[in-house]
């Protein structure tokens, strides 16, 4: 078992990673002790991967100091850190299917005799390995012959046979079912016991509370803090990843009462996505969307919006039947939205900021009605100056954008449609501190001009400051809603964390 | 705007005036032009005029690579519209007719292709390829193995004759480039195409009918591809279901490449690759002139390209850019795209 009071295996302290336009890790500190299973956590975009690279090397650290066993390393990329000792298992096996168990164990550094390739001695030397972590397989069969969770104890004995010092299992249990989840512990377990760190990155609390010793938890790039498994509940983990430290005294939700109906959705769902749910937007509403990672928010907001269109239930616009078929019909009816992963669904990267903005408004007047030149200035000087969007022109293309100025001409892109209901999906992710509070400000106002808005998003705080409503959502279903006075963190906690049963 | 757009083909006008130069180099009388029994003569003349097939491809499959795909049928979708137009009038029709049934034929074609890429989602690679296989049977199908040869005037008119003295293939790829120019950047369809060519899903998400534009493109492409199979078949006086346009989707996406535009999509300029185009037809001029021994044609073809890509390669300009930075102050344009918005846009 893990041993704190020596030294640690490794310490990575300051550990620091900017991108153009934003910060992916701020001063971040990780320490393994031998024989621990070390759980790391976050959200999606909290830095939990960027540290991977920065430790492996994949990534070019741009700040601070990795010591393993006590010596300053600095890997130049994940062949060089397997060779000082820190070995990677992603969540897709990276194997090669088509050769066999043995080749892909030692592919790379096979054992030869006189200059040629020693099957016999690779083979047998396979099975050893192998039958070490309780496996008794053939290693001379295919290794596509054998299920997701033996190809990745495979590609656990390949690491840890070439490296053995420390161990970074990205998402290995993603795919597995409860007795594969069982092997793979078991091999972990084992691994331990031979005093090996594991780093194990998961979304999975109950796995957490069921192998790891500790765990360090990040935020938006930065370290909430290390814990000792047996000090801390679900919620309060579940409290660090979603923080809510900042909020009471920025809640100022004005209570006036929401305005007339809008959208009315009764016993919507898709299949396999969401559960159905029933909503009922109004104008001048913000409703906010809470819950984890893999919950349902961005589902919601998808089927809403009609990125996937809706198998049942129905939907009343007005009082009037209407249908979510597509994003083009969506935006015909007044509504818009801005996508969780600006890079991959929001911007248009080549063309320019003057071009993103008007892509939507454009769109919905058709291409044979192209804006004037003098309108598309007016509605692009406009929004520029609004939403104080910074950049050196607005002819340059938008990738070059910060994170924080390109969110915002994504906003500029669904307001310049004067949308009715307007869709927030993580509006204030991976942007900075100035750009989120505007981004916030915005909300308020938008919501003060009777626009009905639904935002998404993992900061509770940040919810918490401007729903008039929030659904709280788990598992992919809608499972509490709150209101009024009953809004605040922990409320949304305890409904994210509350059991099945209790539900 | 004007400015722009030369601003955008000036490598490919210094690339098309070497060429033409190494035309002169190699026969003096290349930049002759003469006025004879009312039709202009001269190799320049002929550039233009041989150009025209390639010419008429390379402005669809701009398109076409603009929105991520490519063509590969247009070579045999110009051998199904020369074969169609010679079915009409060996069968009585009139050049008129024909001309509309090979166009007809050649949208159709536009539409399988679109079809398959933007609703069953296969690769447009795969997809195009299909009827590039399949559409040389389908010519010969229609000319029964044949070479169909016909005589009506006004069909022949199209290929071999002239208007106001200039070669008519000319006039129509000439007036092919402007129209389509026209359109595209007079609308928005111009950018909406960019758009889905750089990020498809973004598009959607906005709004853009995607499936809509993707079909359009091809379409564009079937008729461009229609009309220069019309052409070379009224040349000939003749449809050659198994010559007719043979390898030349290859030159038409070559045309686009020297044209500066990205096989992956975006940004695009149908001005430059109407000059590359010409580029290519400039090439094989040269290689004519030079009385090279005809079977060193593909062989010299192919360096002279390879010197052309290379020129335009990113890391060539890199290179280029480095130089001239180290030998002066950089010019301001690019100072400003290449570093200045990071630099100053990453600090909030």
């Amino acid at each position: 078992m893990m041993n704190t009071t020596s030294a640690p295996v490794l310490h990575a302290a300051g550990i620091s990673k900017f991108f153009p336009g934003s910060i992916a890790l701020d001063d971040v500190e990780l320490t393994l002790y031998s024989g621990e299973v070390h759980a790391l956590l976050g959200e999606n975009g909290a830095g939990k991967s960027t540290l991977i690279k920065c430790l492996t090397g994949a990534y070019r650290r741009d700040a601070g100091m990795i010591r393993l066993d006590g010596q300053e390393i600095d890997p130049r990329g994940p062949l060089d850190s397997q060779s000082l000792g820190i070995g990677t298992v992603y969540q897709e096996v990276n194997l090669l299917p088509n050769l066999t168990v043995a080749d892909n164990l030692f592919l790379g550094w096979q054992p030869t005799r006189h200059g040629l390739l020693d099957r016999k001695t690779m083979v047998r030397r396979a099975g050893e390995i192998l039958s070490g972590f309780g496996l008794e397989i053939d290693p001379s069969l295919l290794l596509s012959a054998y299920p997701i969770a033996i190809q990745q104890v495979v590609a656990i004995a390949r690491a840890v046979e070439q490296s053995g010092k420390v161990l970074i299992l990205d998402e290995p249990t993603a795919s597995l079912d409860r007795d594969e989840i069982d092997l793979l512990f078991s091999v972990v377990r084992q691994l331990t016991a031979r005093g090996i760190a594991v780093v194990f990155i998961t979304h999975f609390l109950d796995q957490v509370f069921e192998i790891a010793d500790r765990v360090t938890v990040l935020r938006n790039g930065r370290l909430v803090g290390t814990r000792q498994m047996d000090d801390v509940t679900q919620s309060d983990i579940v409290e660090m990843m979603l923080g809510r430290h900042l909020e009471t005294h920025l809640r100022r939700r004005d209570r006036s009462a929401p305005g007339k109906s809008l959208l009315k959705l009764k016993n919507f769902g898709k299949r396999g996505m969401i559960e159905p749910f029933d909503l009922d937007l109004h104008e001048g509403e913000v409703v906010g969307l809470a819950g984890l990672l893999g919950s349902g928010r961005t589902e919601t907001v998808k089927v809403i919006f009609g990125v996937t269109a809706a198998d049942q239930g129905n939907a009343e616009l007005r009082g009037k039947p209407v249908k979510m078929a597509n994003p083009r019909e969506s935006i015909a009816m007044r509504f818009g939205m801005c996508p969780e992963d600006r890079k991959t669904d929001g911007i248009v990267g080549d063309l320019s900021v003057r071009e993103n903005i008007i892509l939507s408004l454009q769109a919905r007047q058709g291409w044979h009605r192209p804006l004037t030149r003098t309108k598309i200035n007016e509605i692009v000087d406009h929004y520029v100056k609004a939403l104080d969007i910074r950049l050196a022109s607005p002819d340059m293309p938008i990738r070059l954008l910060s994170g924080g100025n390109q969110q915002k001409a994504l906003l500029a892109r669904a307001l310049a449609t004067e949308p009715e209901l307007l869709i927030l999906d993580e509006p204030t992710r991976g942007i900075d501190v100035g750009a989120h509070a505007e981004i916030i400000e915005l909300i308020e106002h938008l919501r003060a001009h009777g626009m009905a808005l639904v935002v998404a998003s993992s900061e509770m705080a940040e919810l918490v400051t401007y729903s008039n409503r929030i659904i709280v959502l788990r598992d992919r279903h809608h499972v509490r809603e709150l209101e009024g006075d009953a809004i605040n963190t922990g409320a949304i906690v305890r409904a994210i964390t509350q059991q099945e049963a209790l539900a | 705007m004007i400015s722009a757009t030369l601003k955008r083909v000036a490598p490919q006008l210094v690339i098309l005036a070497v060429v033409l130069l190494m035309n002169f180099a190699v026969f003096p009388g290349f930049f002759h032009i003469e006025f004879q029994n009312g039709r202009l003569f001269g190799n320049l003349i002929d550039v233009l005029n041989r150009g025209a097939p390639v010419a008429l491809l390379s402005i669809g499959m701009t398109l076409v690579i603009a929105t991520k795909g490519i063509d590969l049928s247009v070579g045999a979708v110009m051998a199904i519209a020369g074969a169609v137009a010679a079915a009409v009038v060996t069968g009585g029709g009139g050049w008129l007719t024909a001309l509309l049934a090979a166009i007809a034929a050649g949208l159709l074609c536009g539409a399988w292709n679109g079809i398959l890429v933007a609703i069953l989602r296969v690769q447009p690679i795969v997809a195009t390829l299909v009827l590039m296989v399949a559409g040389r049977g389908i010519a010969q199908l229609i000319t029964e193995g044949k070479i169909m040869t016909f005589l009506n005037p006004g069909l022949i008119h199209l290929g071999a004759g002239t208007v106001a003295g200039i070669p008519t293939p000319i006039l129509i790829w000439i007036a092919a480039g402007i129209i389509v120019t026209a359109i595209v950047r007079g609308t928005a369809l111009g950018m909406l195409i960019e758009s889905i060519g750089i990020n498809e899903t973004a598009s959607r998400l906005a709004g853009i009918n995607s499936r809509a534009l993707l079909i359009a493109v091809y379409l564009i492409s079937g008729l461009g591809a229609a009309i220069a199979g019309v052409i070379v078949a009224a040349d000939i006086k003749g449809a050659d279901a198994n010559n007719a346009g043979l390898w030349m989707e290859l030159d038409a996406i070559l045309a686009v490449v020297i044209g500066g535009n990205s096989l992956l999509g975006g940004r695009f300029s149908i001005v430059a690759s109407l000059i590359g185009a010409l580029i290519i037809q400039s090439v094989n001029s040269v290689i004519l002139l030079s009385g090279m021994p005809p079977e060193f044609n593909l062989v010299i073809k192919a360096l002279i390209i390879i010197v052309i890509l290379v020129i335009q390669s990113p890391r060539i300009k890199h290179t280029l850019y480095l130089l001239r930075a180290s030998a002066g102050p950089a010019p301001r344009e690019t100072t400003l795209h290449d570093t200045d918005p990071v630099a100053k846009e990453s600090r909030p």
